[in-house]
């Protein structure tokens, strides 16, 4: 009987999708990772929500009510979180607004912002409430591992994935810490 | 007690980790520990520069007894413990604090890559900052034409203090306030970097061990990936270094 498929999920929260991007940058292994793995709610089968499994990478901080809401998700589904990623991991430079108030990044983006016409702050259920600052997601869930980098090499998510894959702790390779 | 208690210490010589080390009379442990090659962890100090004992990751078990290395004065029959578990969990602990308490963004950092902050970090093996955020409001100074000071990154590690003060001879730099008051200022009238002297070739302008001060329009000469710390390990680096020999007769 064929081994049971480990199913990953991955989402992109206050992040540029570069991650994403880099974990695609493993090229042909993803083909041999394929025979191990299935994704589940991920960008890349635009599943929307999460089911139970093994293993969850989160890209991004957290910079709205429904960051907090897809984070919790993930943590109640996955098994083992890993936060992937500078701004994951510090908020990065989404939260380069944590020096200021949001109120004073609000009004300079949509008030007085340069070539800004028909000024007004954007307020609509369909939009997520900002919080006050961009958080790391480690402050609000638990994480189990962290992979640094902006973005972590295609290398690095190897090193990552595949011993968990095998049941096995990974380490991050000394050339692999990186957090730019 | 289980290593090198047994072995007759010289009249000139310490241990560390278990290694003789010899000293000159007047050397502080960093001084003989770095003379012997041996790397004991640090930012702000900087051989060629008075020690300040700011930073304190170089702590250390001397006899039983914690001291910064760069401080203290070496002196016979001091076993000192450097390279451990315990210590190294202590300066991960400090390193990550250093971090929270600025706003150090690496990926939109100019000396990403060349910053002995994150350098140290790597050093280290911190994966993440643990601390709350402080995320400070700091003032960025862009009055100089060619020197840049963002205080967002400054680690209060003081060099810049010393370099401009003991080796340029303008004591440009101060460090006012205590504590979580603690700031790096420009002494001119106005508190403005471009109403004072520095200049780009100052030492000053040039050891700042993250991107607090930087020369302008330099900070891409080298790219990301091809810069020091992507090459090389802090534990390397930080053997060599040395105010250069012209800079101290200038002094």
């Amino acid at each position: 009987m064929a081994e049971r498929k480990i199913k990953i999920a991955t989402t992109s929260l206050a992040g540029c999708f570069g991650c994403h991007m880099s974990f695609l940058d493993i090229d042909e292994k993803l083909v041999l990772l394929n025979d191990r793995i299935e994704f589940n709610r991920s960008p890349f089968t635009d599943i929307k929500q999460c089911s139970p499994s093994d293993i969850g990478l989160i890209e991004g901080g957290v910079c709205n009510a429904d960051n907090v809401r897809v984070l919790r998700e993930f943590r109640a589904s996955c098994a083992i979180l890993i936060a992937v990623g500078a701004c994951a991991i510090t908020g990065g430079v989404p939260a380069m607004r944590n020096y200021f108030d949001l109120r004073e990044c609000l009004e300079e983006v949509y008030l007085n912002g340069t070539g800004v016409t028909n000024p007004q702050i954007p307020s609509d259920m369909e939009l997520p409430l900002l919080l006050d600052k961009v958080y790391p997601v480690q402050e609000v869930v638990k994480i189990d591992y962290f992979l640094p980098g902006c973005p972590p090499s295609a290398d690095a998510f190897l090193q990552m994935l595949v011993p968990l894959l095998d049941g096995q702790k990974p380490r991050l390779a000394t050339d692999q810490l990186h957090y730019d | 007690m289980t290593y090198e208690s047994n072995k007759a210490i010289d009249a000139n010589s310490i241990t560390i980790d278990g290694e003789t080390v010899p000293f000159d009379a007047g050397q502080t442990i960093m001084d003989a520990a770095l003379a012997a090659k041996i790397h004991i962890p640090h930012l702000c100090h900087y051989p060629g520069l008075t020690p300040a004992g700011n930073c304190r990751l170089c702590m250390v078990e001397m006899n039983g007894e914690s001291v910064a290395a760069c401080v203290t004065q070496a002196q016979s029959g001091q076993q000192v413990s450097s390279n451990t578990p315990e210590l190294n969990a202590a300066r991960l602990a400090i390193t990550q604090m250093l971090f929270v308490e600025g706003n150090h963004i690496c990926p939109s950092c100019e000396k990403s890559g060349n910053c002995r902050l994150q350098a140290m970090g790597y050093y280290l093996g911190m994966l993440e900052e643990h601390f709350h955020q402080f995320n400070p409001r700091r003032e960025i100074d862009a009055s100089h034409s060619t020197v840049l000071l963002d205080r967002d990154r400054c680690i209060l590690c003081d060099l810049c203090v010393r370099a401009s003060r003991d080796i340029d001879k303008k004591n440009v730099f101060a460090i006012a306030g205590r504590g979580i008051h603690a700031r790096l200022v420009v002494n001119t009238a106005s508190g403005k970097l471009g109403d004072s002297n520095i200049e780009e070739n100052d030492l000053a302008a040039k050891i700042c061990p993250v991107g607090a001060i930087l020369i302008r329009e330099r900070s891409f000469d080298s790219p990301v990936g091809e810069r020091i710390y992507d090459r090389r390990s802090i534990s390397d680096t930080a053997l060599t270094e040395h105010v250069p020999e012209k800079e101290v007769d200038r002094g």
